[in-house]
C-alpha cells in the first residue's frame, strides 16, 4: 500500500486548511445548537454530539481513502459514477421523505444523502472522460457526451425536488473551460444569466426594447466594417425569445416560493416576516457581530434561534454574530486559501486526470461557498446548500471529505515515481 | 489565460464578501439595534414616587394603586362574557372589539382590556379572576392628591412624549414623568432610579431565561420624598380669598427665602389630572383661552407694577443723594414736566416729604426723585444704566432663578433699548422720556414673584434670598446651594428705614388706613396699574389692576407678600384687603376682620371680566 512508502507526500497545507475548516466548523455548530437539555459532549440526542461523531467517522474515512492506490480511482471512476446513479434513481423506490425532500436513506437513527456523494463520482467520470486520449472539447460530438455526464445526476437530483443540489453542477464548467471548452459557451452563459435577472428586474418588455436598442447601436458602430445584418437580427430576435421564455418559466413554471426568493434579493418585496425572514434575520445576526463579536455561545440571534437552520445552511450566521467581522473574514480567508491551494496543486499535476479532477474539486467547492456565504449575507437567492466542511451534515461533511481527499491522494502519488 | 479565470473569480468573490461582511457588521449599525429589539426584552421594575408634604409635615402627594385589566389573547378559554361585561361594566360588543384588537397586536403578549380601575372596582373584581382564563390584573402606581388646591405649585405626571424621549434617553414609551409645578422641577428626586431586567427571547418571543445570567440587572431605587416651603392652610385660604377674580399671590418668608404661597387664579382641583379623565380633563383646562387656567399668574403673569414700585424709586433717589428726608416736593394735582406734559396725581395734602410721599403715593414727587436719580449723571443713557443696576440687584429685569418649571424675567428698561426705540443718535432723548418708570408704569413690566421678592428685600433692609419650593429632601438639609446664598441689594441699610415708615403710615394714614389689622404692624404699598388690552386690533384700556405689596410685622417680618387681582381698580379695595386677610391667616392662625374676609369672599370681578368679550362699549374704573 502506498502509505507506507517513504516517498508518498501529502500536502499537509491543504489537510490543514481542510482541519481548520471542520475545527472552527464544529464549535460553531456546538454553538448554534446548545441547548438546556444537553447532558455533555457525547449526547448523541444533541446536534453537536452527532457532528462530532460524524467528524471522528471523517478521520477513519480519511485513512481508507489516502490507502487505496491512486490508479484505484482513474480505473474504477465509471464504475463509481455509475453506481452513484442507480442510488441516485433508487431514491424514487426507496427514498426517505425529510422536509418536503426524498433525498435520503435511511438507516435507523441516521440517513445518507446520495446526492452528497454524486459530486465526487461525477467529478472522477468526468476527468476519466475528458483525459481520455480520444476526447477533443473543440468537438460537438464530445463536448455532448461531456454535457450529459454532468446533466445525468443534476436531472436525477432536480425532481426530489433538491434544485439547489442540482445548481452545483454548473461548476463543471470551469474544469471544462480549463480543458478548452470555448470562451463562447461561458460568454454564452453569462450573457443568458444577465438576460434571466434583468428580465426578471426590470420586466420583459424593457429588457426586449434594450436589446433591440443595443443591437441597433453596434450594428450603427460597425457600419463601416459591413456586418451581416442577418446575423444581428438573429441574435436580437434569440435574445429576445429568451427573455420571453424567462419571463414564462417565471410566472408559470416557478412555483411561489422560487419567486418569493428572487423577488427578495432582486429588492422588489421586502416582507421581512414572511419568505424574507431567513435572509433578513441572518443579515441582523451577522451584523449584531460588529468587529469582534458577542463571544462564543454568547451570541443573543443565536440563542433565541431567531435564523432558520441555523446549524445548517445558515452556520455562518453563527460565525458572523459571535465572532464578529475579524472571525468572519478569516473563515472567509480560510476558504479561498483552500480553493486557491486545490488550483495551485491542480495545475502542477502531471496527468490530465488528476488536473480535471483537482479543477473539479475547487469549483464544486468555490460554487458552494459562493451560493452559500451570498445567500446567508443577502447577496444572492436563497438556495439551499450547505457550506462545505462547516455545515452540520454526515453525508455533506462525508461528501466533501472524499472529494477532496481523493484529490490529495491523486496530487501525492505524482511524487511515487519521482 | 485559461488557468486563471477559476482563480480570479475565486479572489473576487474573497473580496467582495468581506466588503459585505464590513457593510453589514461594521458599517451599517441598524442591524445591531434590530437584534437588541427582538432577542432582548427588557422588563422595567419602577419604583414608588416620592411623597410630597407641606412646610408643616402635612402630606399633599401619596400614591395610589391603580388597577388594569389586561388579557393575553392567545390563553383566553371560554368565559361567561355576559357575567364579565356585567363585572367590567362594559358591553359585549366593546369587550369583542377590545379582544380582537388585543389578538391583532399580538396573541402572546399582554393587552389592556381596562385601564385604571379604582380600588373598590378591583376588590369586586379580584375574586372573580379565577374563573376567566387568560385575563388577569396589572398593578400601577398613579398620583394621588390629598388637598383639593395648589395644582400650580404640584404639578401632574402624564405619559413621556417622543420629544423628551428623544432628548432623555432614560425614559421609554408610555413610563411617566413630571409636568410642571415641583413633579416637574424635582422629577429626578422623586421618580428614584427604575431597575432593569434583561430577559432573552427566542424567535416565538418566549423567555429563555435572564441574559448572561442577569449582569447587567439593576435593582429599582425608591423616590426621594420633598418638603415644599409653602403653608397648606395659607395656599388653601388664599385660593379661597380668589374665587370669582383673576389674579395671584406670592408670599415670601423674608429671612430665609421660602415661598409660604403661590396662588394663581383661577385655579383647579389636581384630582383632575389622574385617572380615566385626566386626557379629558386637561384638554379642557388647556383650550380655556379666556380664564387660563393652566397659566400660573404668579410666576408668569408680567404686569406694569404700579405705586408699589415707588419704593425703590425712593429708595434708588435716597442711595443716589439726590433728595433727603426733610426736603418736600408740591404737587398741584401732577408732575409737568415741559411744555403742557403732566402726570396727573390725585387729590392728597401737599406738599410732601418722602415718608408721607410714600404714605400718599404721590406721583410728583416720585417722578421728581426719579428725574433727579437720572439726571444726576452727565447722560441720561448712563442714568437709565445705573438705575437700571440698582434694580437688577432687586431681582428685577430676569428669571429669578425660582425652583418652579415656568417663569417669567419680567422687564427693566435699558439706555440701549430707549436707544433703540428714539432712533438715538440722530435723535436725542431725556430723562423725561422715561418718566412713567417713576411711578411703575411706562416699559417697566414685573412678575408677582419679583414684586414678593424686592417686598422681601425691603423687610429686610437690603438683601434677600432667591424664593424657593424646597425646604429638603428626604427631610435632610440638602436644597440647591444657591438657595442659600445671601444676595445683598445696591441699596445701604440705612437707607431702607425711611421708606419702611413710609409704608407702615400706609397703614396708619394712607392709601390703606382703612384696612389695618388690629395687633399686626404691617408695612404695605397699594398700587393701581393701568392696563390696556386689544379688541379687533383697536388698544382699549381697561378696567386698572389691583395691586398691593405688603411684609409683616414692621420689626422682624414673618412675611412679605405680593398681591394681584386683575381688572380690580384700585389697590386696596382687592388686593389690599386680600393681602391683610393672608397676614392676618399666617401670623395669628385665625381672622379677625371677618367683616373684610366677607366683602373678599362675596365680591365678584367676572362682571368686569366680561366687558371686553361683550361686543358692547364698556365703562372702566367704577
Amino acid at each position: 500500500m502506498a502509505v507506507g512508502k517513504s516517498n508518498v507526500r501529502f500536502d499537509w497545507l491543504t489537510i490543514f486548511f481542510y482541519l481548520a475548516l471542520v475545527g472552527i466548523g464544529w464549535i460553531n455548530i456546538y454553538s448554534a445548537s446548545l441547548s438546556d437539555s444537553a447532558q455533555g459532549l457525547f449526547d448523541f440526542s444533541q446536534i453537536y454530539a452527532r457532528q462530532l461523531l460524524f467528524i471522528i467517522l471523517s478521520i477513519v474515512l480519511i485513512i481508507f481513502l489516502l490507502a487505496i492506490d491512486a490508479k484505484f480511482y482513474e480505473r474504477f471512476a465509471s464504475i463509481i459514477y455509475i453506481i452513484s446513479l442507480v442510488s441516485l434513481l433508487g431514491l424514487f423506490v426507496f427514498g426517505n421523505n425529510i422536509n418536503g425532500a426524498t433525498s435520503w436513506y435511511s438507516f435507523g437513527a441516521f440517513g445518507l444523502q446520495p446526492s452528497e456523494f454524486a459530486k465526487a463520482a461525477t467529478a472522477l467520470a468526468l476527468s476519466k472522460y475528458v483525459s481520455d486520449m480520444q476526447t477533443n472539447m473543440k468537438e460537438f460530438k464530445y463536448q455532448i457526451r461531456t454535457f450529459l455526464i454532468i446533466a445525468l445526476p443534476a436531472l436525477f437530483i432536480i425532481p426530489q425536488p433538491d434544485p439547489g443540489s442540482a445548481l452545483i453542477y454548473a461548476a463543471f464548467v470551469f474544469p471544462l473551460y480549463r480543458e478548452g471548452l470555448h470562451f463562447v459557451y461561458l460568454l454564452l452563459g453569462f450573457f443568458a444569466a444577465a438576460l434571466f435577472v434583468s428580465t426578471l428586474a426590470f420586466g420583459f418588455p424593457w429588457v426586449a426594447g434594450g436589446v433591440v436598442l443595443i443591437a441597433i447601436f453596434i450594428y450603427l458602430k460597425r457600419r463601416k466594417k459591413r456586418p451581416n445584418l442577418v446575423k444581428y437580427i438573429t441574435i436580437a430576435i434569440a435574445s429576445i425569445a429568451f427573455a420571453f421564455s424567462v419571463n414564462y418559466i417565471f410566472n408559470n413554471v416557478f412555483e411561489q416560493r422560487h419567486r418569493d426568493r428572487f423577488n427578495i434579493v432582486l429588492g422588489k418585496e421586502t416582507d421581512t416576516k414572511g419568505i424574507g425572514y431567513n435572509t433578513n434575520q441572518s443579515e441582523i445576526a451577522i451584523g449584531n457581530g460588529g468587529w469582534l463579536g458577542k463571544g462564543w455561545t454568547q451570541g443573543t440571534q443565536t440563542k433565541g434561534n431567531f435564523v432558520p437552520e441555523q446549524h445548517t445552511d445558515y452556520i455562518f450566521s453563527t460565525v458572523g454574530e459571535e465572532w464578529g467581522f475579524l472571525g468572519s473574514l478569516l473563515v472567509i480567508a480560510l476558504f479561498v486559501a483552500l480553493i486557491v491551494r486545490v488550483l495551485v496543486l491542480a495545475e502542477r499535476q502531471k496527468n490530465q486526470f488528476s488536473r480535471v479532477y483537482g479543477y473539479s474539486v475547487a469549483a464544486i467547492i468555490f460554487v458552494h461557498f459562493f451560493v452559500n456565504v451570498g445567500m446567508v449575507t443577502g447577496l444572492f437567492p436563497t438556495v439551499g446548500i450547505p457550506l462545505p466542511f462547516f455545515s452540520y451534515g454526515g453525508s455533506g461533511l462525508w461528501g466533501f471529505t472524499i472529494l477532496l481527499f481523493i484529490f490529495i491522494r491523486l496530487d501525492a502519488s505524482n511524487f511515487v515515481h519521482s | 489565460m485559461r488557468k486563471l479565470l477559476l482563480l480570479s473569480l475565486v479572489l473576487i468573490t474573497g473580496i467582495v464578501f468581506a466588503g459585505r461582511l464590513f457593510y453589514l457588521q461594521i458599517y451599517n449599525t441598524s442591524f445591531q439595534q434590530l437584534s437588541e429589539n427582538n432577542a432582548i426584552k427588557i422588563i422595567y421594575d419602577y419604583p414608588q414616587r416620592g411623597y410630597v408634604f407641606d412646610r408643616n409635615g402635612k402630606l399633599l402627594v401619596a400614591n395610589q394603586p391603580s388597577y388594569d385589566v389586561m388579557v393575553i389573547p392567545r390563553d383566553v378559554e371560554a368565559f361567561d362574557t355576559l357575567e364579565f361585561c356585567n363585572l367590567l361594566k362594559i358591553s359585549k360588543v366593546d369587550l369583542k372589539g377590545i379582544l380582537k384588537k388585543a389578538r391583532v397586536y399580538s396573541p402572546r403578549l399582554p393587552s389592556v382590556v381596562i385601564p385604571q380601575l379604582t380600588k373598590a372596582e378591583y376588590a369586586y373584581l379580584s375574586e372573580k379572576m379565577f374563573k376567566y382564563e387568560g385575563f388577569y390584573i396589572q398593578k400601577r402606581s398613579l398620583r394621588d392628591y390629598q388637598v383639593k388646591h395648589s395644582a400650580n405649585v404640584l404639578g401632574y405626571i402624564a405619559e413621556v412624549n417622543p420629544r423628551i424621549i428623544a432628548k432623555n434617553p432614560y425614559y421609554q414609551m408610555g413610563e411617566l414623568i413630571g409636568r410642571q409645578g415641583v413633579e416637574q422641577q424635582y422629577e429626578d428626586v422623586l421618580r428614584g432610579v427604575k431597575g432593569v431586567k434583561y430577559i432573552q427571547k427566542d424567535r416565538f418571543n418566549r423567555d429563555i431565561g435572564p441574559f448572561k445570567e442577569g449582569i447587567f440587572d439593576t435593582l429599582p431605587e425608591r423616590g426621594k420624598d420633598i418638603t415644599l416651603t409653602i403653608d397648606e392652610q395659607l395656599q388653601a385660604y388664599g385660593e379661597k380669598l380668589f374665587v370669582n377674580k383673576r389674579g395671584g399671590i406670592v408670599a415670601i418668608e423674608p429671612a430665609t427665602g421660602e415661598i409660604l404661597a403661590l396662588i394663581t387664579a383661577p385655579y383647579y382641583d389636581p384630582g383632575l389630572l389622574v385617572g380615566r379623565d385626566r386626557s379629558r380633563n386637561y384638554t379642557k383646562l388647556y383650550y380655556d383661552s379666556i380664564a387660563k387656567p393652566l397659566y400660573d399668574r404668579g410666576l408668569q403673569g408680567e404686569y406694569p407694577p404700579g405705586s408699589p414700585f415707588k419704593t425703590l424709586t425712593a429708595l434708588i433717589g435716597l442711595q443716589e443723594g439726590v433728595i433727603d428726608l426733610k426736603e418736600t416736593v408740591s404737587c398741584h394735582g401732577g408732575y409737568v414736566y415741559g411744555r403742557g406734559r403732566k402726570l396727573g396725581c390725585h387729590h392728597h395734602k401737599s406738599p410732601l416729604a418722602m415718608i408721607g410721599g410714600i404714605a400718599n403715593s404721590c406721583n410728583a414727587y416720585f417722578c421728581t426723585v426719579y428725574r433727579r436719580s437720572i439726571e444726576k449723571y452727565p447722560t441720561p443713557q448712563e442714568g437709565i444704566d445705573n438705575w437700571e443696576k440698582h434694580l437688577e440687584s432687586f431681582g428685577l429685569g430676569h428669571y429669578l432663578g425660582t425652583d418652579l418649571p415656568s417663569g417669567r424675567p419680567g422687564k427693566i428698561p435699558s439706555a440701549a433699548l430707549y436707544n433703540k426705540v428714539y432712533n438715538y443718535p440722530e435723535r436725542k432723548w431725556y430723562a423725561t422720556a422715561t418718566i412713567s418708570n417713576a411711578i411703575g408704569q411706562g416699559e417697566v413690566l414685573l412678575t408677582p414673584i419679583q414684586m414678593a421678592n424686592f417686598t422681601a428685600a425691603i423687610a429686610n433692609r437690603g438683601w434677600y434670598y432667591r424664593p424657593h419650593i424646597i425646604k429638603n429632601i428626604n427631610l435632610a438639609d440638602t436644597i440647591p446651594s444657591i438657595y442659600n446664598e445671601k444676595i445683598q441689594t445696591t441699596i445701604d441699610p440705612e437707607n431702607f428705614e425711611p421708606v419702611v415708615q413710609g409704608m407702615n403710615d400706609v397703614y396708619h394714614y394712607g392709601t390703606a388706613a382703612y384696612i389695618r389689622i388690629p395687633d399686626i404692624e404691617i408695612c404695605g404699598k397699594t398700587g393701581t396699574a393701568e392696563n390696556f388690552t386689544k379688541i379687533d386690533g383697536k388698544r382699549v384700556q381697561l378696567t386698572d389692576h389691583s395691586v398691593f405689596i405688603a411684609f409683616a410685622p414692621k420689626d422682624n417680618p414673618k412675611i412679605a407678600i405680593a398681591v394681584f387681582v386683575e381688572n380690580g381698580y384700585w389697590g386696596s379695595r382687592w388686593a389690599g384687603r386680600i393681602a391683610g386677610l393672608m397676614i392676618e391667616k399666617y401670623i395669628k392662625g385665625e381672622i379677625t376682620r371677618t367683616d373684610m374676609e366677607r366683602y373678599v369672599l362675596e365680591g365678584s370681578l367676572e362682571e368686569e371680566y366680561a366687558k371686553p368679550l361683550s361686543g358692547e362699549p364698556f365703562k372702566i374704573n367704577n
